[in-house]
This record gives structure tokens, sequence and C-alpha cells, in this order.
């Protein structure tokens, strides 16, 4: 399915599927005709006990990822490990604190796993998700995003579409003032994104009084 | 580990990672010019004058302050690192204190440590991989300060293990009688990490 001109998700077929939980990855193992092997981790997008689903970012100078989003086509074959990762999860299961989810880029797909369980699972916690794209053509699961059944906040950093009603800037901490829960109500953040995004985002919320205990990261790409 | 069916070919892949004939990228990395970052909170900013180290766990605990420990004898090292996230940097270039050097102050009998960190981190090691030239608290990197998001001030560097075991704002050691796994160790990864073994998980 594509979501947008450069990213992809797949769903996948997994014989002996293990459960996972909202947030974990997946290593993909890709293997070549002549046993050449590529390792890369992706974020599970779909909610547990749905088809496992994987959202890809194609990028440019990539090795795997261009495979996935481009070349894959229904049917075939490649190895899947996980799922992997005890931290950056949330379960509904009791849970009665807020969350409050940031996202850059293609860093909303674990968060949107988590908000798909939230959803399925009928869970009355507060949540609010805070994206940031460059472009509105970015936006990935942008339908989806509209009756997801939290409040989404969203900002265009780069160009905004004729009466464009969210934000037009990168995340700041007046952004982020506005949008994020107040730390009194002791919300559960979790920040998927570039590194530089979640750096500036984290370092945000503890500027605000947020704890830094609270604030769940994960991080990709380089400096 | 990844299951049976180990080694089916994915219609129409090619790669392009093959040419690193080095001997020096283990199983299942690839090579990277960045430096990517994985942490899993906020970068924390410890003030220099309220940094201190400390290794707990001999007869009694010794601890520095920031400019007792850069009084100490360093070095430079270049170093491959690799990252469980799968990507390897080669040639990196670090300044800091060996462990061993560290170790000389105190006085133990103990076979495990525990490094703890600025924001709670823990990780834990064996200390024979901690002693021998295989560790430092490193304090540079590129000939420059090491930045906080790397783990500046200070953090460990025990670049024969995954990179999650060099723990970034280090700020001790434990010294321990028996092993005691640390944050990733207790959240689903391996618990000595050796990457030439590919120990990257539970269960590998």
């Amino acid at each position: 399915m594509t979501e947008t001109p450069r990213v992809r998700t797949l769903i996948l077929d997994v014989p002996a599927l293990v459960g996972h939980r909202a947030g974990q990855h997946v290593d993909v193992r890709l293997t070549s005709e002549d046993g050449y092997q590529a390792e890369r981790s992706y974020s599970i997008a779909s909610a547990p006990g749905q088809p496992l689903a994987l959202t890809v970012e194609r990028l440019d100078d990539g090795e795997v990822s261009p495979y996935l989003v481009d070349d894959v086509v229904p049917g075939d074959k490649f190895e899947l490990r996980g799922p992997i990762g005890g931290y950056f999860v949330w379960e509904p299961d009791g849970a009665t604190e807020p969350i409050f989810l940031v996202a850059g880029g293609s860093g909303i797909v674990p968060l949107m796993a988590m908000l798909r369980l939230r959803r399925d699972a009928g869970s009355t916690v507060p949540a609010k998700l805070l994206y940031s794209s460059r472009t509105i053509d970015d936006v990935i699961y942008r339908d989806e995003l509209q009756h997801i059944g939290a409040d989404v906040e969203q900002t265009l950093t780069r160009a905004q579409p004729p009466g464009w009603q969210g934000y037009a800037r990168r995340v700041d901490i007046q952004l982020l003032r506005d949008v994020a829960f107040p730390p009194e109500d002791n919300p559960r953040v979790f920040v998927c994104g570039p590194t530089s995004f979640v750096e500036a985002v984290a370092e945000g919320l503890v500027a605000l009084g947020h704890r830094p205990g609270r604030i769940r990261t994960e991080r990709f790409g380089g400096t | 580990m990844y299951g049976p069916g180990v080694g089916i070919v994915s219609r129409g892949f090619r790669g392009r990672g093959r040419g690193d004939d080095s001997g020096r990228l283990p199983p299942g990395q690839y090579l990277t010019d960045d430096f990517p970052v994985l942490s899993a909170g906020p970068t924390p900013h410890t003030p220099i004058d309220e940094w201190s180290f400390t290794i707990s766990g001999g007869t009694e605990p010794v601890t520095w302050s920031w400019k007792e420990f850069r009084a100490l004898p360093s070095e430079t090292v270049t170093q491959d690192i690799h990252c469980v996230t799968k990507w390897s940097k080669f040639d990196t270039d670090w300044a800091g204190v060996s462990v061993d050097t560290l170790l000389e102050h105190v006085d133990y009998d103990r076979a495990y440590a525990v490094a703890y960190s600025d924001g709670g981190y823990t990780t834990n090691l064996p200390i024979e991989d901690l002693t021998g030239g295989k560790a430092w608290v490193a304090f540079g990197y590129d000939g420059e300060p090491l930045e906080p998001e790397h783990g500046g001030p200070a953090r460990l560097l025990v670049p024969h293990l995954y990179f999650w075991k060099s723990a970034k704002w280090v700020r001790g050691l434990r010294l321990l009688d028996e092993d005691e796994p640390g944050f990733w160790e207790t959240n689903g990864y391996h618990n000595y990490g050796d990457p030439w073994r590919e120990q990257r998980y539970w269960g590998d």
C-alpha cells in the first residue's frame, strides 16, 4: 500500500507469528542469489492482533529500504526476526495516564501502532499526537489519522497547502507548550523521529517541566 | 537467531554492501560514515562542576571530580565501533582514560561491573572486558570534546562489544560479585553483546 511517494506499507503473512507490543520493531533480512545478506530494523505499524504491517520510507542511499518500497511485490518472501524491544512500548491495560506522542517524519510508525491499539482496545486514555512532516504529501496515514480517535496536531515545516489550518514551523518549545499535556497531568511521552528532531523535542519537554524519566525516545539517522 | 528457512532468497535483491573485504565488519552489520544516535530518553546535560566519576565495590569507593579525572593519564585510540541497530563505523578517534588506569586506584576482588549514567541508564559487563586495554572512559571524539548527544562529557568506550555497552553520560562503575543485567539487557537485548557472534537479542 502506497502511503506517500517515498513510503510504502507492507502487510506480511508471518507463519508462527508471535504477538507483538505496540512500539516494537522487527529485523528484516534480505538474501541475494549469491548469498549476500543485508539486515535492517523496521518499526511495526500495526496494532497487536492485526496482520503484521511494516511502513518503510525509502532512503535514497539505502540498501534495504529501496528494495522494500520499490521492488517487493505481493508473494515475495524475506526473513523476519522479532518482535524486538521492551522499552519503547505502550500497553492500554490498566493505563490511566494520558499519552503524548510526538512524531517526526516516518517516526510516526511505532506511534501509529500505539494509536491503533488504543482505538482497537477501546481505551479511554487521553491521547495527543503531534506530527511534523515536510509537506502535506509527506504525511503518512493521512486519512486514517482523521478518525484515529485521538487529538491530532500537525505541523508542516517546508510548505503548506492553501488554507492549511495546522502549524507551519519546526517543533519548538512554544509549540510544545501549546500542544502537550501539562506536566501536572503526568503524561507518558513517546518521541520518535530523526535525531535532531528528537533531541529538540525531548529537550523542550524537559525545559517545560516534564520529567526525563517519563519521556521515551527512539531516533534514527546520523549526525 | 532467525528461524528455519534461513537463507531464502529475496527475489531481485542484489544488495550493494559487498566490497568490505577488510574482515572488520561483523555479521549483519553495514558500514556508515554517519554517527547515528541511539538513546532511550532525553539527553542529560550535567555541568562539569557537578560531574564526578565513582567506582564502588572495592574496599572503599573512589571518586574523581572532572578536574581530577582529566588530570589522570589519558590516551588517544582509533577503534571500529558496532551498534546493535546494524551500523558499524571504522577508525573512530577517541581520547579517554583507560579503565585500567582508573582501577589502579581501586582495591577490589570482583568479577562483574555495572556502569551507570546520568538519566538512569545502566549496562553490565564482566570486569575482564573492561581491563587489559579494552575499555576507556572517553571525553574526546575526533579531536573535540565529546558532544552531549554522543555521551559527553564522558562515556564508556568498550569497542569490542555492541555499542550499547559503551554507556553514554557515564558517572561510575559498581563492581559486583554477581552479574546484574542493565537497562537494555533487561529489555530484550543480549546480556554480553559480542558483535562477532551476533549476540544482539535474548536467545542469540
